[in-house]
């Protein structure tokens, strides 16, 4: 009690609700990221039921989903509406600002040694224009056309035209409302992120002393920073295509007979204003969950992360290049094929920063001390995933091979594994990792264990055949199998990744029981219960506003002295300073500090002495 | 003893190690320079848009031709003037805004007042000016999705006074979506910025950076404001001058 004694009395909606501390807005992104993709995983199985079985009746649907279900059997329309709002939740919601909303904020002031955010202000709008806009797209479940259709890409001119598709009416302008607001939201986001790590670093965190973690979130903010005011260039062309009758991207369109007026436009722009936010949108996924886990794999080996530098380099290199390769998207699209070959190989190369980033986490585990928590398994389940989907990103980046996968399931499995898998397998190892931080309570153990093994298995049952789906050329967004030939004989790999998917699915009851069940009843958490090195467990288990109690911590080493030949335990947290640690010291410790290492120096030639 | 212990535990007070901002600059500043940034980016991808459209027609509305008026003055006759006119009262605007900065770290209120005003009435009558441009073009017929047309009337007729090469429907109407579009997402920033001047000045009025010892905040919108102005520069090159 006496800590919250400096603090001024707050209320429940000043608390709870717009809260401005990094820590209850972290917890907010992260629930309201949980029901999303509950929401999003609902949605999937509901389109996995019509794969699996397109020619049987679900009546409780209809109970449900009234005339979207009529007689059981989901409709077409409706199916691409499943698959549309599945993947803008998915991606946006819950991999952009479920990873990076959560983790930047619980973790950048945390690690650097901050006492919140350089603007809680800022930063609780954040927030709630995030909130809105989830609540907006929701909407779109309730108006009579359905929510938008045209797929996450949403290309023109489904989307363009209103009259296209029953999606492309009313659900497509809700479609856009909220990727606006969620823009909004990213920005502010962005801007706190970048500015706290440049500003608000605590005395001897030096670059080169932050956690992987907030190096991973910190480029993940800029590459969010450029890319999203791209896509809101596309989006404002798109709404006056929509609204005022302009051509940016509609030509030579007949619909139902009618020749539209619009001229001179080019659906290639869109797709090239759209990739140069949705390439770097999958590194927006997939950076924080490679710092989450180069955390854990390195907390967990009791091993320091092996490449450090390289780590920080390669996550650089990464960053430059995803903005170098939208291209690749376009390969089929009527794009000069010339300009297909620069994107193809700018895409190859980022094959080499993630090979590092991969033979890295290896090199790290190799030989560790091993302790299998459910966030070290999920740590290494995001390895596999970035294994096993980083190489077919080969093929399908290449443009002669993608001319054949292009839009099959190949493609699905593909960013599936490695965008979706991979992220949320990093967006879960980091909940289990950091829930102590958050809510004081550990999870359990058990249930973390089922809950990584089933999920593990299943993904890859669901994703793995896809694969050779697509080599057989099945096209993705197709609503039912039976209605071709050629696809006939993939209906019982659908039923069977159906059932794999429908699994996955209630395994996922099994994290959100523990979640909510440890959230008030888990066992009571020390301070450092993974006896890790970085900043946040230094503070009390007790939240309070401004992080520590006294003053702020001062960093005298890198956040990865795990298992340091000579020191008596097999961790030395950041804050220790080196006159505490003298048998342990290497000269490496003392670089720019020559009057140091000459003490180390002397000291041990003290030690020797009376040995001799 | 403690002296060992000081010189081993030294920590490092360079601008990046940590403890100061290694730009000795406030957060909000730093903000505000990554959230320009970010805008480049959105003026350039509507602008690189543009010149793809551009480069793919072989022919092009001429500005010379489009851009004759001066309102209440002449309608046609001085290719050019009105914008000239505009952009210079813009660029007026941002050497006010510099003043104004400039007085507010000497502290002078009265100044910051004065200059800020100026700053306003600046961006206004860039606004005013701007919409009489739009008025103008809209009574000839060009707007969002239509370009001037008579019915009856072969369109290389109703459209021949604004080209010097061949004359092209698709041409007309893509410059047409384009100008009201990035000129209007151009004059939408101008606008957010005058709100935030009036906003900077009634802080100033109040006293508010008075107590606070410092007019960093001017210094932030100014910053926006010469944004505004150097993305007008390429708006006005493109549309006017290319």
């Amino acid at each position: 009690m006496e800590a919250h004694a400096h603090s001024e009395p707050q209320s429940f909606i000043t608390k709870y609700v717009f809260s401005q501390d990094h820590k209850m807005i972290a917890k907010q992104f992260l629930i309201t990221a949980i029901i999303m993709a509950f929401f999003a995983l609902l949605l999937s199985i509901l389109f996995r039921l019509q794969l699996g079985w397109p020619d049987k009746s679900f009546p409780i649907l209809e109970v449900f989903l009234g005339k979207w279900a009529e007689g059981g059997r989901i409709r077409p329309e409706f199916y691409l509406a499943l698959v549309t709002i599945h993947g803008t939740i998915m991606v946006f919601f819950v991999l952009t600002a479920g990873l990076s909303g959560t983790f930047s904020n619980l973790l950048i002031p945390l690690q650097i040694g901050a006492r919140d955010m350089a603007s809680p202000f800022l930063n609780m709008l954040s927030y709630w224009f995030f909130f809105s806009s989830c609540v907006v797209l929701m909407i779109s479940f309730f108006v009579e056309s359905g929510p938008a259709s045209a797929g996450w890409t949403v290309y023109p001119p489904l989307s363009a035209i209103p009259k296209a598709i029953p999606g492309s009416g009313a659900g497509m302008t809700i479609w856009l409302i909220s990727v606006i607001l969620f823009v909004i939201s990213s920005l502010m986001g962005s801007l706190n992120y970048i500015s706290t790590v440049l500003n608000l670093r605590t005395k001897g965190m030096d670059l080169w002393r932050m956690p992987l973690t907030v190096w991973g979130l910190f480029l993940t903010a800029v590459v969010g920073l450029l890319s999203f005011p791209v896509l809101v260039a596309g989006l404002v062309l798109l709404i006056f295509d929509r609204s005022f009758g302009t051509s940016f991207y509609l030509a030579d369109l007949v619909i139902q007979g009618q020749i539209l007026p619009n001229e001179g436009g080019s659906v290639i722009l869109w797709e090239h204003l759209f990739w140069f936010l949705g390439h770097p949108e999958v590194y927006i996924a997939i950076l924080p969950a490679f710092g989450i886990v180069s955390e854990v794999i390195s907390t967990n080996a009791r091993k320091p992360i092996f490449g450090y530098h390289a780590m920080v380099y390669s996550l650089i290199a990464i960053l430059t290049l995803s903005f170098l390769v939208w291209g690749h998207h376009m390969f089929v699209s009527g794009m000069n094929p010339f300009l297909g070959s620069v994107f193809m190989m700018t895409t190859l190369i980022i094959a080499v920063p993630s090979a590092i980033k991969v033979f890295n986490y290896l090199a790290t585990l190799w030989r560790g001390n091993l302790r299998f928590t459910p966030a070290m398994l999920f740590a290494i389940g995001f390895v596999s995933f970035l294994i096993s989907g980083g190489l077919t990103g080969l093929y399908v980046g290449n443009a002669p091979i993608d001319i054949h996968l292009h839009d099959t399931y190949f493609v699905v499995a593909h960013f599936h594994l490695v965008m979706g898998c991979a992220a949320i397998f990093g967006m879960l190892a980091g909940t289990y990792h950091w829930f102590p931080k958050l809510f004081g309570r550990m999870m359990d153990e058990k249930l973390g264990y089922l809950h990584f093994w089933i999920t593990f298995v299943c993904a890859y049952f669901v994703f793995f055949p896809m694969h050779f789906m697509g080599i057989d050329g099945v096209p993705r967004r197709y609503y039912a199998f039976t209605e071709f030939r050629f696809m006939d004989h993939w209906l019982p790999v659908n039923i069977f990744i159906s059932w794999s998917a429908i699994i996955a699915g209630i395994a996922q009851l099994a994290f959100l029981w523990n979640f909510i069940h440890s959230m008030f009843y888990g066992k009571k958490t020390v301070q450092n219960p993974w006896r890790a090195n970085s900043l946040e467990w230094t503070t009390p288990v007790e939240h309070l506003h401004g992080n520590w109690p006294g003053e702020l911590p001062t960093v005298h080493r890198w956040p990865y002295d795990y298992s340091k030949p000579g020191h008596e335990e097999d961790f030395i947290p950041q804050t220790t300073p080196f006159s505490v640690t003298m048998t342990s010291n290497i000269a490496r410790d003392f670089e720019g500090n020559p009057q140091g290492a000459r003490m180390q120096e002397e000291w041990e030639r003290k030690q020797e002495a009376p040995l001799k | 003893m403690s002296t060992t212990v000081t010189e081993l535990d030294k920590v490092k007070t360079g601008r990046w190690n940590g403890g100061r901002s290694p730009f000795n600059v406030e957060y909000g500043k730093i903000m505000m320079w990554f959230f320009l940034t970010s805008d480049a980016f959105t003026f350039s991808a509507f602008l690189i848009y543009y010149g793809s459209q551009r480069f793919a027609h072989m022919t092009w509305p001429d500005p010379d031709k489009l851009f004759q008026s001066i309102p209440f003055v002449a309608d046609y006759g001085y290719p050019l003037v009105f914008v000239g006119i505009m952009t210079f009262i813009l660029i007026m605007s941002s050497v006010t805004m510099v003043l104004a900065v400039e007085a507010g770290h000497r502290m002078a209120k009265k100044e910051v007042v004065g200059w800020m005003i100026a700053t306003i009435i600046g961006g206004l009558m860039f606004i005013g000016c701007q919409a009489l441009e739009w008025t103008h073009l809209n009574h000839a017929g060009f707007w969002w999705g239509s370009i001037p047309s008579q019915e009856g009337v072969s369109p290389e007729v109703t459209l021949a006074p604004y080209f010097s090469k061949e004359i092209s429907e698709v041409s007309a109407l893509q410059f047409a979506n384009l100008f009201f579009t990035i000129t209007g997402f151009h004059g939408f920033h101008v606008s957010i910025g005058i709100l935030l001047n009036i906003i900077v000045l009634g802080m100033t009025l109040a006293n508010v950076f008075e107590r606070r010892g410092s007019y960093l905040m001017v210094e932030k919108v100014g910053l926006y404001w010469h944004f505004v102005d150097l993305v007008w520069v390429f708006v006005f090159t493109f549309f006017y001058l290319v």
